[in-house]
């Protein structure tokens, strides 16, 4: 009996690691409204990133009535799970069978890289809110893909330049084993530059960080660089706090590892440490004022950086659909009216580069808590303005 | 790697695999006794935190949550038990496994309905937010401490129930043959019903004691339901002192392996031994029957 028990528990153990995808079902198609496949990380620990993604892009929809260039608009949910092979799937179905226009909604870079070549290939648009793989800003880089939010090295970058310029000696890098880790870390060593007291990978996912908490402290950095978004970035965090090590090392990290979809989850134990981002919820300007009481209103929760990008995605679309008549069909002339596009970005000002990757003011922020005792990020220094990322370079826009 | 490093990496070991013990005891306990895989055990663990988390928020008192969400998980492992699983003791893993999967869906929902999507806060007992020097060079959250602590009793308990008590009499002959235990007057239905309890209460520790140190959110269960499975299958199914020893070895071997190998080879390193062990003895380390 325990013979074949072992073997059921051993395939139940293959059934959680690997289940198949759960796309939300769909409406037969039609002529009329524009079809946007929302690719996304609704499940598991890191879920949470998905959901604040989908919520803020949906607001930026209702910000433009509900309607992208004048057109109605049908979003069709998927979820990934945070796994690129399932991400592939589902992305593979949105084109068959849905025949999605724009995919857009992925979390991790991991998941674009599986997913994003099935959809260029069929002739859809990549636009991505989050993800921002350095494969896609250089070589890969496609007339039909497009990243509004930031490429993964470029707030690294931005650290990079603020530890240098304050003579921070001694950072230790902590980040996740993926292609998003990898580029974080790496834009982080192009402008550092100093001597480093350790670089960690980590599995994606991991739960408890208390072996490589050990080494770093007997690795006495004069600082640490951690990317670790969603539930990773909470657990690091917690931990790091408890270890007792957040009075004698300060963390520095970009905002996904720093911001409100961390922040709530560890209470005040970050009070203190600093981020790089391109945006706070502290802006001062009417449209990211006009954001943050929206996005309070709507889900009773601050948004984090991710939502900004979310809420401007959606904002963009809409921009560069009105430019032509809401034509998405003439991929040609959406490709060019994203390129040139102009709108009211919360950010303050945004440009895409050549390679369609955003060009972006890069600020340094510190967690504080706000009136109402929240922890939140403040805005600081402006590390660097009109920040390109590394790899533009690289690409051949065809 | 410096004596006092090792020492502590030592305990980081001894301290996850005590906490992957909590978890998987229920789940080998009732994996064993009923021939039930419940993959909602991962799904209690997350309400037991969740419970904990909202107890402590309103009073304050890490004991009180303890004290209320515990028997609460407890509870509602028992009305999952009489509302749905019960029906499935006697069918196919397959069927097991589609079911409680469905199950770890809906408790995911419910549970994202209730608290919402955002990771819940969870803060340290005031007492164990300390840590302590327990060697020259080496200090220790108090807290993992206490998790330590606390499997280690758990473990023991679980002994002195299960081979000295007459209500463990009972669970080991309703495991060994369940026809016969009922003919000999065991009430073999409570028995499975209290045991299904006992587990779930042990997987709302389980995720309380996690709660503080790690995040509280929807879907945490299931990479801790993964580990206890590997746990199980390696411990031999039905195992106390299995999963013990199991528990153990899993929380070493990922310690040392993710500190001492590249990361990708750290974090295989566990599948890799279970992997070798089934090989080497395919019903796990120490299997109880059959």
């Amino acid at each position: 009996m325990t013979m074949i028990a072992s073997r059921a528990a051993t395939a139940a153990l293959v059934v959680m690691c690997g289940v198949a995808a759960l796309a939300l079902p769909h409406a037969a198609r039609a002529d009329e409204p524009i079809k946007i496949g929302f690719l996304s990380t609704f499940s598991g620990p890191q879920g949470q990133l998905g959901q604040e993604l989908f919520d803020a892009f949906n607001l930026g929809l209702k910000s433009t009535g509900g309607t992208l260039g004048g057109r109605k608009v049908e979003l069709i949910q998927g979820d990934d799970q945070a796994k690129p092979d399932v991400g592939r799937q589902v992305a593979d179905k949105m084109i068959e069978s849905d025949h999605v226009q724009i995919l857009t909604g992925i979390v991790f870079s991991n998941v674009m890289l599986a997913a994003a070549k099935p959809t260029l290939d069929a002739g859809a648009f990549v636009f991505s809110i989050n993800a921002g793989p350095s494969q896609y800003a250089g070589k890969l880089c496609h007339p039909h893909y497009f990243n509004e939010s930031f490429q993964n090295d470029m707030l690294a970058e931005a650290m990079g330049i603020y530890l240098r310029e304050n003579s921070v000696k001694r950072v230790y890098l902590m980040a996740p084993n993926y292609p998003a880790g990898k580029d974080f870390l790496a834009g982080l060593k192009r402008t550092y530059k100093g001597e480093l007291a350790g670089e960690v990978y980590t599995a994606f996912g991991q739960l408890d960080y208390a072996a490589e908490i050990a080494q770093l402290r007997a690795a006495d950095p004069g600082a640490v660089f951690f990317f670790y978004p969603g539930g990773m970035g909470i657990n690091f965090v917690k931990q790091y706090a408890q270890a007792g090590l957040m009075d004698k090392v300060r963390l520095y990290g970009p905002s996904f590892s720093l911001d409100q979809t961390i922040l709530p989850g560890i209470g005040d134990a970050a009070v203190g440490s600093f981020a790089s981002t391109f945006w706070t919820e502290d802006f001062d300007n009417a449209a990211s004022k006009k954001f943050v009481a929206d996005f309070e209103a709507a889900y009773g929760r601050l948004p984090s950086t991710y939502a900004s990008a979310a809420y401007d995605g959606a904002r963009i679309l809409d921009a560069a659909l009105k430019a032509i008549g809401g034509r998405i069909e003439d991929k040609d002339a959406f490709q060019k009216a994203l390129e040139s596009v102009k709108f009211d970005s919360i950010r303050g000002h945004f440009k895409f580069n050549t390679n369609h990757y955003p060009i972006m003011d890069s600020y340094l922020s510190e967690v504080i808590k706000d009136a109402k005792g929240r922890p939140t990020l403040k805005r600081l220094e402006l590390i660097k303005a009109d920040q390109a990322d590394s790899y533009a370079a690289e690409c051949a826009m065809k | 790697m410096t004596t006092a490093l090792l020492i502590e990496q030592g305990l980081n070991g001894l301290q996850l695999g005590v906490q992957l013990f909590l978890m998987a005891a229920g789940l080998t306990l009732v994996f064993g006794i009923m021939n039930m895989i419940n993959l909602t055990h991962g799904s209690l663990f997350m309400v037991g935190a969740f419970l904990a988390a909202t107890v402590l928020a309103h009073t304050g008192s890490f004991v009180l949550a303890l004290v209320v969400a515990v028997p609460a998980t407890a509870l509602a492992g028992l009305v999952l038990e009489a509302a749905v699983l019960r029906r499935f003791y006697g069918r196919s893993h397959l069927d097991q496994v589609l079911v409680t999967f469905g199950l770890i869906m809906v408790i995911n929902e419910l549970t994202r309905m209730v608290w919402g999507n955002v990771p819940v806060p969870m803060a340290l007992p005031q007492v164990l937010s300390g840590a302590v020097t327990i060697y020259p060079g080496v200090t220790y959250p108090s807290f993992r401490l206490a998790i330590l602590a606390v499997g280690l009793l758990v473990a023991l308990g679980l002994y002195v129930v299960v081979v000295h008590t007459r209500v463990g009499m009972w669970v080991r002959a309703g495991a060994s043959d369940r026809a016969m235990a009922s003919a000999m007057g065991v009430n073999v239905g409570l028995v499975f019903s209290l045991v299904f309890a006992a587990g779930a209460a042990l997987a709302g520790l389980a995720g309380i004691m996690a709660g503080p140190i790690s995040a509280v959110q929807v879907g945490m269960g299931e990479p801790v339901l993964i580990l206890a499975l590997v746990v199980t299958v390696i411990g031999g199914i039905g195992s106390i002192k299995g999963a013990l020893i199991a528990a153990v070895l899993i929380g070493l071997a990922d310690t040392f392996g993710r500190v001492l190998l590249p990361p990708a080879l750290g974090s295989m390193i566990i599948f890799m031994m279970m992997a070798a062990i089934l090989a080497w003895r395919p019903r796990g380390l120490f299997p109880v029957h059959g």
